[in-house]
């Protein structure tokens, strides 16, 4: 009978330990929508003092003369993420398609952890080589005077993206069955063509998947980004004007600002925006990842 | 133009980009290194920083740095432990499961800025705990968690199956199962994901910006956790950004280096033992 007690009291310690990782896994899900409630509840608050047609179609931010148009922080921040998209997105893909198909297996060894520090490198780190090596580079080569915006900002951004690109797109291409890339060789496809017509396209939604979350990454990146685009809210002129991102904008402003004044909220409206943003960018990866090619 | 010399160009290019890659990081890597090393001193280590003249050290952003790190790797590794084991272990294929498993999706994908400003709504203001190591702490939490709970359940996924069934044959319950055989197999994959983690947290600065604050204490090695607690990273901006003092190029170059010989330890040579490990016990194959 005492050993059955014994056994009875392990079976109920059991079941505790069950509630318990349940509550820990639950957590998460707590996390994230006290996030949305709260960030979303301080940034809607905006909306009392400043109508949404003026905070995301005007471009007048002056929050002393209470004008709070946020329209160049969006565009800023579009604008850099496209850009560092169409810089990285090429030279991550032919990365992650050398990894994945061509270096030999010593080299390849060797990528895998410079691909992880690349990540690991802190972004302030990345801010602080723009503003002491790309920026005076950009100078001289561009002949311009400042140097500071979206285009010092795309490149470092770009850099920054590589590893989410590569990772995720080599996973993906090393996903693809190894017979479609035989039959398209022994029908006397060279590499090249079999893997751009046949490697490639099957391994396209998890290619996507990178080039979304490298999206995700490159606006939400904040303190690069603040060093480098030389915040100015003003619309940009040109590739080397002065502007600003959501990111940049909140981190340079909202230590000035009293918490709950109707600039405070602004910037956390912003936020409520980047929030938003990435979340659908979630709920888009889900939707690439259903929908799979053969 | 014909297929064969097409496709010799493309080999050619894929080569050229693979080089690139690593050889942008190695020029990236020396940079940071060459100029900043010459800083690096046993005074500008373990010094106090100074806020107006020239010559300060790092020594109270250093020691937050870490104290940062290990408050916060103490409070989220417990909690990830348990929500990966779950995810692994229990989990069935149902609406719930799809639910965490999206949350945490969503929380690693959230701006770091965001997380911030969230820190800053409920630890810096609601909570009243104002600019100090503990808001700090528990934002950088929030930051570690999706990370930490994939790690534990890919790590925990690799153990065979034929461990877990040899236990539970032998009469063991699913708990004493998980802690004397699945966790013990999978404590090398778990330990190297928290050090990279911890790679990650250790550089981190918007969220830290506006709730541990860019003061630091007066005191030095202050474990008070209701102080000001401003990091390297955090340092290393605010000179570049707000700072006064004349000499902040050469103290940033000179953080710049303190966090990536940090980050290189922690990347290659606290891993490497324990992908060893994880090879020899044949949890990865090679």
């Amino acid at each position: 009978m005492e050993k059955d007690f014994n056994h009875q009291r392990k079976l109920v310690y059991d079941r505790y330990v069950r509630y318990l990782f349940i509550a820990c896994a639950a957590l998460m899900t707590i996390i994230i929508f006290s996030i949305i409630f709260f960030v979303g509840k301080q940034g809607l608050m905006t909306f009392q003092d400043v109508s949404p047609a003026e905070f995301f179609f005007t471009d007048k931010w002056n929050p002393g003369m209470h004008k709070y148009g946020a329209l160049s922080f969006i565009l800023g921040s579009v604008a850099v993420t496209l850009l560092a998209i169409i810089i990285g997105t090429p030279i991550g893909l032919l990365g992650a398609v050398f990894m994945s198909k061509i270096a030999p297996k010593k080299l390849r060894d060797l990528m895998r952890p410079a691909v992880d520090l690349y990540v690991a490198i802190p972004s302030v780190v990345y801010g602080y080589i723009g503003l002491t090596v790309m920026i005076p580079f950009i100078r001289i080569v561009f002949n311009v005077s400042m140097g500071y915006g979206i285009f010092v900002t795309s490149l470092i951004l770009s850099i920054m993206i590589l590893p989410t690109i590569i990772s995720i797109s080599e996973d993906a291409l090393n996903g693809v069955p190894k017979p479609l890339e035989e039959a398209s060789l022994a029908l006397g496809a060279t590499y090249w063509q079999t893997l751009y017509k046949v490697i490639i396209p099957s391994a396209a939604p998890g290619i996507l998947t990178a080039i979304v979350l490298a999206m995700a990454r490159a606006v939400g990146e904040t303190m690069a980004v603040q060093m480098v685009i030389g915040n100015t809210p003003l619309l940009p002129t040109s590739l080397f004007s002065p502007t600003a991102t959501l990111t940049s904008d909140i981190v340079i402003e909202m230590g000035n600002t009293p918490f709950g004044s109707a600039w405070g909220n602004a910037l956390f409206l912003m936020a409520l925006v980047l929030l938003v943003v990435s979340l659908l960018m979630i709920l888009l990866i889900k939707r690439i990842g259903a929908r799979r090619y053969a | 133009m014909n297929a064969k010399l097409v496709n010799k160009i493309a080999i050619c290019i894929l080569w050229f980009t693979g080089f690139f890659i690593l050889l942008l990081l190695c020029v990236f890597l020396g940079y940071i290194l060459y100029k900043g090393l010459p800083v690096l001193s046993f005074d500008f280590i373990f010094n106090k920083s100074s806020d107006i003249t020239a010559g300060g050290g790092v020594g109270g952003q250093l020691f937050n740095s870490f104290y940062l790190l290990f408050l916060s790797l103490g409070i989220s590794v417990p909690i990830a432990l348990g929500a990966g084991i779950y995810l692994a272990e229990y989990a069935k294929d149902n609406i719930l499961t799809k639910i965490i498993r999206l949350s945490i999706e969503s929380l690693a994908t959230v701006p770091s800025i965001v997380l911030g400003l969230f820190g800053m709504i409920i630890f810096v203001n609601m909570m009243g705990l104002g600019f100090s190591i503990l808001s700090g702490t528990l934002t950088l939490v929030l930051l570690n968690l999706p990370l930490l709970v994939r790690v534990t359940e890919e790590s925990i996924k690799l153990v065979p199956k034929s461990y877990r069934e040899a236990s539970l044959a032998m009469g063991a319950t699913k708990w004493q199962t998980i802690y004397k055989v699945v966790l013990p197999s999978s404590l090398a994959g778990i330990i190297t994901g928290i050090i990279l983690t911890a790679g990650r947290a250790l550089g981190e600065t918007a969220i830290l910006i506006f709730t541990a604050g860019t003061t630091v204490s007066r005191h030095m090695f202050d474990t008070d956790v209701t102080a000001a607690g401003e990091t390297l990273a955090v340092h290393m901006w605010y000179l570049m950004s707000v700072g006064l003092v004349p000499d902040r190029e050469l103290i940033a170059d000179g953080i710049g280096a303190l966090l990536i010989i940090v980050i290189l330890l922690f990347n290659l040579i606290l891993t490497i033992p324990l992908r060893i490990i994880q090879k020899r016990m044949g949890i990865i194959s090679k």
